[in-house]
This record gives structure tokens, sequence and C-alpha cells, in this order.
């Protein structure tokens, strides 16, 4: 009963003078208001990141042959790599015997190994009806390693591979743009023009496709070149290399990814020990995220640390504006202690003063931390992430600066004396 | 005694240190008692511890040595939440400065000691509501205490002293900070109040013409009661002068006492002040 009272009568108050109530609260609003913005223009990197290195898929470990003394800055996904001068020949890249011999060496740990075999752009037409594609052979260990995640239908299995037969897993754009809503495309024959060829393939899956976020920008959905995924065997039938660059394990749970693509690259270094000119090298996903997350977290933490000064200034400012607040109003607390008000009824008033300019201060800090989030997320092209539990623990933070910076001059409201008090000019 | 008394002092003794060995004995053996319903004022000039004796009958400070009951309660050894609530539930002070809280309208200043006495919200409002008509601004109630003048700011000062029913209602200097006019509206309303609400009224003051229309008038000098005079003509003049107006219409312009009244209630106090006519046991044939 007290406290409402209390708390209208804080809100007159602080009405009764707006500019000086305001100034008290800047501190506070500067210091709730970056920390909120930080936090979600830094959660929205953070999650757009990680969705990007998911679908690249996080745990998987990437082996790739590259030139020896090549900056092994831990790299990044193979087809960053290989973009210098330098082509590898045929012997220096890894055969399908000793991808083999690699797999049944680390048989207790890897789950399945993608391959990846690229063809080319191509269009895949049908009279007016068009789709543009990348080409690409894969093996079954891809669904996995590729992190496809397929609508309809199957993905590529040991046996296509195997067989080599002609069958595809297609985009749901390329469905979208080729078929009428209620067809199913599974079982259907398309053809995709390469270069310099034509072939028929059969739809045998379709995967959902999701245009990344770091993708180049593109004309329009329609034309959006999706990943065609053929079996790796088809797609080597055309193609002069028949060895891998690079391969993607994934490994079984409760894996020490870290530790295993360290023994990878232990067996990689064996493998190439004699090579000259290149080697095999072994990364992984979360390496690169964790980097990432940490620099994150490192501006996170100076952020918090600048935000953490501007609360304690603001807190000092508050504690200010009571302790004049208190002289200001002495003789009132002398008339309410001779009214028969307790001290600690006098002591609970003030804080209560204080709290509510700290938590007005916060709710203003929140608002304005979660519009310039979104603006700071705006500018980096990523989705404003709404922290909750910051917002609440921002709020409570600010009360709590109210009670800490609001309790010495509300003690010493209380424990002045009402003649004293009540003859004060 | 076919009266009780709500304020019963024995040798009450207040001294002030400024640090050894400057020991000021402000109040020097006190003896005081003051009848339910008796209307009392107190006089002194500045230095004659008026206000310290006021303090301690206020419960806002402790005497040195002494016993003070107040309404049947031994005060004296209290502690601060005890004097709290002593003067939350059985005293109303009005102040020479009015002392509302400002941001507070009229309203909520009379419900604010109903407050700390922990009443339910409705009934403080019908009783605030009630006080504030009986003390004549029952229009003004939502006014904020600048927006109202000198006179109504202590009529709502008033109304507050009266909210929690106290024991008595112990007034400062009520009229110091009014022109003599308003000052004698001010003074009507504690007659009123004296008389329709039978409160037990203690007035503060160096005015003697003031104190001149109370039913006993206490003299205080160098920390003694040096005088204590029954004034029971003085107060009944006044009264027959009073009941010729009705407080409640008190915006009137002429003066309520007549002049040769006023200058009576002169030679009454100045009697008092020479002390020709001591009578302290006179007090109990006051009513």
């Amino acid at each position: 009963m007290f406290i409402k009272e209390n708390i209208l009568l804080a809100i007159a108050g602080l009405k009764s003078n707006k500019m000086r109530s305001l100034l008290t609260m800047l501190g506070i609003i500067i210091g709730i208001s970056s920390v909120i913005a930080i936090v979600s223009v830094g959660n929205s990197l953070t999650a757009s990141f990680k969705t990007t290195m998911e679908n690249f898929g996080a745990s998987n470990i990437i082996i790739y042959v590259r030139e020896k003394g090549a900056p092994s800055d831990g790299g990044g996904p193979p087809s960053f790599i290989g973009s210098g001068a330098a082509t590898p020949s045929e012997s220096d890249l890894l055969s399908d015997d000793q991808i083999l011999a690699f797999e049944e060496h680390f048989a207790d740990r890897i789950k399945t190994i993608g391959l990846v075999h690229n063809v080319g752009a191509a269009k895949v037409q049908d009279g007016h009806l068009y789709a543009n594609v990348n080409v690409i052979g894969t093996n079954e260990g891809y669904k996995d390693t590729g992190n496809i995640k397929l609508t309809s239908g199957r993905y590529i299995t040991e046996k296509d591979v195997k067989s080599s037969r002609k069958v595809v897993v297609v985009s749901s754009q390329l469905v979208s743009n080729l078929f009428a809503p209620n067809v199913d495309p599974i079982g259907k024959e398309i053809k995709a023009y390469g270069t310099d060829s034509i072939d028929t393939y059969m739809i045998v899956g379709v995967y959902k496709y999701e245009a990344s976020s770091f993708g180049p920008a593109i004309a329009s959905a329609k034309d959006t070149r999706t990943d065609f995924y053929i079996p790796v065997s088809v797609a080597k039938e055309t193609s002069v290399n028949k060895n891998y660059q690079s391969l993607t394990v994934t490994s079984k749970i409760d894996v020490d990814t870290t530790k295993f693509t360290a023994d990878i690259q232990t067996y990689m270094d064996k493998l190439y020990a004699n090579n000259v000119k290149w080697e095999g090298s072994a990364m992984n996903m979360e390496s690169t995220i964790s980097t990432m997350t940490t620099f994150l977290n490192t501006i996170s933490v100076g952020v918090a640390v600048i935000a953490a000064i501007s609360l304690l200034v603001g807190g000092i400012g508050v504690m200010n504006i009571m302790l004049v607040s208190v002289t200001e109003r002495t003789r009132e607390i002398g008339t309410r202690k001779a009214l028969g008000a307790r001290s600690s009824y006098i002591k609970m008033q003030f804080i209560v003063e204080a709290v509510i300019i700290c938590v007005i201060g916060g709710i203003i800090g929140v608002i304005l931390g979660i519009i310039l989030g979104a603006v700071g997320s705006a500018i980096l092209k990523t989705a404003p992430s709404i922290s909750v539990p910051i917002i609440i623990i921002s709020v409570l933070f600010s009360m709590a600066i109210g009670i800490f910076f609001g309790y010495y001059p509300a003690s010493k409201a209380a424990n002045l004396d009402p003649i004293e008090a009540l003859r004060y000019e | 005694m076919n009266k009780e008394n709500i304020i019963d002092m024995k040798n009450i003794v207040k001294n002030f240190f400024i640090g050894t060995p400057n020991e000021v004995h402000i109040i020097k053996d006190i003896d005081l008692r003051v009848k339910k319903g008796e209307f009392v004022s107190i006089i002194g000039a500045s230095g004659s511890g008026k206000s310290t004796l006021m303090n301690i009958i206020g419960a806002l400070d402790r005497p040195t040595s002494g016993t003070y009951t107040l309404d049947g309660i031994p005060i004296e050894d209290m502690a601060d939440n005890e004097l709290s609530d002593v003067r939350n539930k059985k005293i109303g002070f009005v102040f020479q400065t009015f002392n509302l809280i400002p941001r507070n309208s009229a309203l909520k200043n009379v419900e604010l000691p109903m407050l700390y006495a922990g009443i339910d919200k409705k009934t403080r409002i019908d009783r605030a509501k009630y006080l504030l008509e009986l003390v004549g601004i029952g229009d003004r109630i939502h006014f904020m205490p600048n927006e109202l003048s000198g006179g109504q700011k202590q009529r709502v000062a008033i109304a507050r002293a009266l909210a929690n029913d106290p024991s008595i209602i112990l007034a400062d200097e009520p009229t110091g900070a009014l022109d003599s006019q308003t000052g004698h509206l001010v003074v009507d309303l504690f007659h009123k109040i004296h008389k329709q609400e039978g409160k037990t009224i203690v007035l503060i003051t160096h005015n003697k013409e003031l104190a001149s229309e109370t039913q006993r008038i206490i003299t205080l000098r160098d920390g003694q009661i040096v005088n204590q005079k029954c004034n029971t003509a003085g107060f009944k003049r006044y009264q027959a002068g009073v009941d010729k107006h009705s407080v409640a219409e008190s915006e009137v312009e002429e003066p309520i006492l007549q002049s040769d009244e006023i200058s009576t209630g002169f030679e009454t106090g100045n009697d008092l002040e020479t002390g020709n006519d001591f009578e302290t046991e006179g007090e109990n044939q006051c009513l």
C-alpha cells in the first residue's frame, strides 16, 4: 500500500521536474541502451553466421589438398581454395583408393565421407520452362556432410554411385520453376544442357532450397542457380580428373572433432610427406565459429565495460540528485515524521523514488537500445534479434542501481531529526 | 478529578549539552496537566523554552528526566518508532508555516496521517473529505498547496491534524504567518473544533491576544512555568463573540471580535505576565 502511494508520489515528483529527471536518467539510459543495442546486434550477427556455417556443416571436418606454404589460417570452405595460380596434377590429389584406406583407418570415428566432384553450370530446360543449376557430383555421404534437407524422395545412394545411374536430386526452386504445383516431380525426367553436352536425368529427390544470406545478390528467385546433385561416378565420366581435391568427413557422435581433426592432419602429413608441392590439410568449422564467437564476445565484453562505467556514473548521478532532493525536502521530511511516519517509511519513500528514476531510465534505455539494435542490424543486413532475458536483466539491474545508489540518500533522510528538519529553512 | 488528564507531565527537565561542561537547562522541572477537552495556551517570550516544551508535548523529543503520560500512556522512554506511532495517532500538529506536502493535493495531505496509520483508502478519502468540509474548504479538496491562500493552507493543515482523531491538537503559532484577519478566522476554526469535536487543544504562541481567548493560559519564562491562570471569563466572552458568526461562512470581511473585547484579552494577558495573580493550583477549576 505504501509502495503504491510512493510510486505515484515519485512519478508526480519526476513530472514536476522533467528536465532534471531526464538528465538524471541519462547515464542509466546510455548504459542500458548500449548494452541492449550491442547484445542484439551481436546476437543477430552470431545467429546469421552460425546459420551460414551450419549450412556448410558445422561439425564437419574438411580435408583438402593445397599448395605447401599457403597460409595456414584455419582456411575456409574448400570452394574458396584452389583459386590460386597452381593446379594440382592428378597424382597430387586423393584417389578413391586413398580415401578408402583413410576411411578404414578411421573407421571407428567416421560416420560418413562426403565426396564432391564439381561439373559446372548448366541449364535445365523443358520448352519455355527453365532453371539454372550447378551440376555437382556427390556420393551418398554428402547428404550428411552437405546438410541436405530432403522434402521428398531420396538422396543419391551407394548403388546409384556404383552403377553410375543417371539420377538427380534437385532443389525445391527447380521444381517450382519446371513443374506445376500439383505435379509430383519424383520419377520425372529432365534434360540438363551443359556447355558441350545434354544429359537426361531422372529426379529421385527434392531438397529444400534456402537462400544463403552470404550468397551473391541475385536478380530473382527464378534465376537462382541451385545445386543439382548427381552421382559422383556419373560426374566423373566426362571429367579428365578422377581424383578429389577435397572431401568432407562427418564424425560419429561423441567424437572430439578437434582431436579428430588433429589426427587426420597427422595422417595427411604422412600421406603427403614425399610430395614437394602439395599437402593435405584438415580443418573443421567449429574452430572457425568459435574464433568468430570469441571475437564477438570480446567486443561484447568491451561494450559491457563501457556500459558498466556508464551505469556507475549514472548511478552516482542518481545518488547526487537524491541527496539534493533530500536537502530540498528536509522540511517535508520533518513534517512527515511529525505526522507519524516511521524512519523506515521515509527511507522506503526515497528508495522507491530512486528506483523509479532508474527503472524509467532503464525502460527508456531498453526502448532506445532496441531501436539502435534494429538500426545496427539493418546496416549489417542481418535479422534483428531481441533478447528478452537481457531486457529483463537490464530492467532488474537498473532497479538494483536505484536501490544501491538510493540507499544512502534515503538513510540520510530517514535519520533526520524531526525537530531539526522542521526548523530547516 | 472528574475529567481525565490528557497530558500529565511531572518534573520534566530538558538539558542540552553543547560540549561539557556547558550544559544548558532549557526546561527546568515543569509540571503540567491538561484535561480532556481543554483549550490551553502556552505563552512566553523567545528563549523561554516554549518550543522545547512543545517538542516534548508533541513526542518529537524526549525529556532528559521526568515523566510524561499522554492519554494514559507513559511516553518519556519510548523508542523512535513508538514515538512515531504516538505522533501519528495521539497528536495533531498545526505549524506556523503550514508544512503541507507540496505536490500533494489538499485531500492527499489530509489523507497522509491516515495512510501512515494503515487505514484503507476508502475510509481515508471519506474522512479527509469530511474534515475538509468541516474546516470550510470542501470545494477545494483537489487543489495543490501552491494554489491555496495562507488561510486555506492552514485550514488544510488543521484538517490534517484532525485526521486520526488525535487526543490533542498541538498548534505552534498557527497564526504567525497570517495577517491578523485571516489569523482570527483560523483561531475561530480552533474554537469551532474545540466546541464541535470536543478536541483538547494546546496553543503555543507569543501572541497574548490569541492566548486571551483560551480557557487557561500558561506562562513560561526561563524554562519554568511562572503563571497558570484560568481565563474562563475571557474564553466565554470570546465564545459569545464567535457564536454570532458561523465559522463555516468564514470569508467575512468584518473582524469577528470587537475592539473592546480584544483589549480585555490583552489586559488579562498582562496580568498574567506580571505574575501578580499566581494560582498554579487553580487549574482544576478551569473547566
